[in-house]
């Protein structure tokens, strides 16, 4: 509170100074509000010792942003609050306190922000700080950021600062530079050209003291990337290509092996068709303002994952997270739009999207145990166009869309995914799995979702999706009904029931029952809901978290101003 | 929690004098050029802008059900429909092929790292949000129901006309 007091009387004595020169402009106010709380029940079934039940038998956790603009002038504040945190959440997060500050102004081409801030160059892959707030993922800078503009078509980036760990800053500084080119805004003579050509490059460097008693650890490590992106009428592609240091860390086990990492992105559209094929291969990327630190904390970069995201929540029990150690893989995408009166797409038109995406390791050739030298200098040798021996993911699906009168939709879904368990929950490295392939717990899975949208009157509508779920490894069989129920604008009442029939534990053959009531006003919504959920997965940065089960009554509250 | 909802009460009651326009940041468009929000305009007509995401279910369906009636839409009010995808560069490759190949008519954006989402405010998608012939925000509205739209061009009918809203 004692700091919170000043700034925001430092806000409003700034808008007022503004007022008086901009007769009572007043500027703007934009903010929010979260808040999640559960009150936890003790659940045999699903916990028999108690493991997860939490001591404080209710937990609860939110924020409140608020940000001020006024012409060429921004400033906001971010105040958390953890007590404590909820299951499954970092629990770094413990207490409270403004965690978010700064003021941004813009003039003459240039643009300065002091104190807290997020930023992005090209994918993400040199630098990235990044929030999400449901998963407790926020990397963002406390520094100073420049940004300008000499002339049309170029654009510069200059930052320094330190990243945010929870409630502390990570201890490594972090320098940055970005440049984008625009060709057809830089040379009169594209100007009209159909395809846009843009180019951009980046450095990245981080400083961290170092005093390891055996090993010379670098103090600074720079990284430098380089990207293009063209986009015609039909065509696009666009890639990026980052080098590394050697960054010796406790993700890479404390090689100085040199890091790179390459993305393709190839688009093509045309008239009610959409295609993607995304190309990723990363090797030791892992770049982090900590060296000691883990999980989602002081990431400098982010590592796009080229896989789709599900939001069922059977298929989504199972899903993919990049490698930063390494790996190779892709996708590809396509959207089709069946047009309306057409012999399949019927009155309406459909929509169909199919995707395949896959993963593993890059090819890695161990030294031998003797060779020490060659094992912490550059950990294995390894070759760009070889495909790697560990499998880590692979996905196939398809979505058809289809509108078959005013009142009623149907969507099919499936799902066919091979997912490694010892890679993507347990953290098992590529070195014994490459030795004995059968130390790489595969899980097969099938999944089939069937979605019906019905209009029972105007405003009125219901949702049905029923889930099947096929595996003969980890939790085994499972089907699910969801009842969507909704009046609009303002009710949602929602029901559904998980039933893992297949479990090879004849105890864990449960059912996993909740009901939920959502009522939202504008930009208000309180959502309460009461049932037991299964043990999930929340994937970030690289990294999948387990979130426990649990059972018990949640409140959520989101409001936007 | 008390005292400071109450100084964001105050606060906001001493500065929310005037409707809000969009804040300046800048986006991408589907051929990955930055442009500012300051470009984005509907020629002294209504606005409607989206934010969403490619793995966002209730935000596609609220999508799709715009598409259905858009051409009616603006026959009547003008409307122009701008979506905003919030996606990350995970996902942002696909914005592109998607909107395309569902068939949308929409103007699309990309706010890759969420500043103008973060500018505004916004806690989640779907989020959408009624500008009126001056780009001030008349109207906004968290999540999606279905049969939202039928709401909606109520809205669009008094901004067209001229007329508050609520």
């Amino acid at each position: 509170m004692k700091k919170l007091l000043p700034l925001i009387s430092f806000l409003l004595l700034t808008s007022a100074a503004f007022a008086q020169e901009t007769k009572a402009n007043y500027g703007e106010l934009h903010g929010n509000f979260q808040f999640d709380g559960q009150y936890y029940l003790r659940d045999t079934k699903i916990d028999s010792t108690g493991e997860f039940y939490p001591d404080e038998r209710f937990l609860g956790q939110g924020y409140a942003n608020l940000i001020y603009s006024n012409g060429n002038f921004r400033a906001g504040i971010r105040y958390e609050n953890y007590q404590n945190v909820m299951l499954g959440f970092p629990q770094g997060y413990k207490g409270e306190g403004i965690t978010y500050r700064y003021i941004q102004w813009s003039k003459d081409g240039l643009d300065i922000t002091a104190g807290n801030f997020y930023e992005q160059f090209g994918s993400g892959m040199a630098l990235r700080a990044y929030e999400e707030r449901r998963l407790g993922y926020d990397n963002m800078f406390d520094g100073v950021r420049l940004i300008y503009s000499p002339l049309k078509g170029l654009k510069l980036k200059g930052i320094i600062g330190k990243q945010r760990i929870y409630f502390q800053k990570s201890p490594g500084i972090v320098r940055a530079i970005d440049a984008t080119f625009t060709l057809n805004d830089l040379f009169k003579g594209m100007g009209n050209s159909a395809t846009q050509y843009s180019f951009g490059g980046s450095f990245v460097s981080k400083f961290q003291t170092a005093n390891d008693p055996f090993l010379n650890l670098p103090q600074n490590v720079g990284l430098g990337a380089l990207r293009f992106d063209i986009v015609g009428k039909k065509w696009g592609l666009n890639a990026e290509y980052v080098s590394k240091a050697n960054d010796p860390s406790a993700d890479n086990h404390d090689i100085f092996r040199k890091g790179q990492a390459l993305l393709v992105n190839m688009t093509y559209t045309t008239k009610g068709f959409g295609a993607l094929i995304a190309l990723k291969r990363v090797d030791n990327m892992s770049f982090r303002s900590d060296r000691n630190a883990s999980t989602i904390e002081g990431l400098i970069n982010y590592v796009p994952a080229t896989t789709k995201v599900h939001t069922y929540a059977l298929p989504s029990l199972y899903p993919y997270a990049t490698q930063l150690n390494g790996e190779m893989g892709g996708q590809a995408e396509f959207n089709i739009n069946v047009p309306r009166g057409s012999a399949v797409g019927g009155k309406y038109g459909a929509d169909i999207t199919l995707n395949y995406a896959i993963s593993t390791s890059i090819y890695k050739e161990y030294y031998d145990k003797t060779d020490t030298l060659n094992t912490i200098k550059y950990g294995y040798q390894t070759e760009w166009f070889k495909i790697g021996q560990v499998p880590y993911f692979q996905d196939f699906n398809v979505k058809w869309n289809q509108k078959m009168n005013k009142n009623f939709t149907m969507t099919f879904t499936y799902f066919n995914i091979q997912y490694n368990q010892s890679v993507l929950e347990d953290g098992l490295g590529d070195e014994p799995q490459i030795a004995n392939p059968s130390a790489s717990k595969m899980v097969y899975v099938n999944t089939g979702v069937a979605e019906f949208l019905t209009k029972i009157k105007p405003k009125h509508y219901l949702r049905t999706e029923l889930q099947a779920q096929f595996t003969k490894q980890d939790r085994g069989n499972m089907a699910m009904i969801l009842l969507e129920y909704s009046i609009s604008p303002h009710w949602f009442f929602t029901i559904q029931d998980i039933y893992n029939y297949g479990n090879p534990d004849e105890d864990l053959k449960i059912h996993y029952p909740l009901g939920s009531i959502i009522y939202s006003t504008g930009t208000t919504r309180f959502q309460v809901s009461y049932g037991r959920q299964q043990r999930g997965i929340f994937c970030v940065g690289g990294v999948c978290r387990v979130v426990p089960p649990s059972n018990g009554v949640s409140i959520s509250i989101t409001s936007t101003f | 929690m008390k005292k400071i909802i109450a100084i964001v009460g105050f606060v906001s009651l001493a500065l929310l004098s005037q409707a809000q326009a969009l804040p300046e940041s800048q986006v991408k468009n589907i051929e990955g050029k930055w442009v500012s929000t300051s470009t984005i305009e509907n020629d002294g007509k209504p606005m409607v802008i989206s934010f969403w995401a490619t793995w966002c279910k209730p935000c596609l369906r609220e999508l799709h059900a715009y598409m259905d009636y858009y051409e009616e839409w603006q026959e009547e009010t003008g409307v122009k429909i701008i979506a905003i995808s919030i996606d990350d560069t995970r996902n942002s490759a696909k914005v592109g092929p998607m909107a395309i190949g569902e068939g949308w008519e929409y103007e699309v954006y990309i706010d890759e790292n969420q500043d103008l989402k973060r500018n505004l405010g916004i806690v989640n998608v779907p989020h959408t949000l009624v500008l009126d012939a001056n780009g001030k925000i008349v109207w906004q509205h968290a999540g999606y129901n279905p049969g939202d739209e039928d709401h909606l061009i109520e809205v669009l009918r008094k901004v067209a006309a001229g007329e508050p809203v609520e």
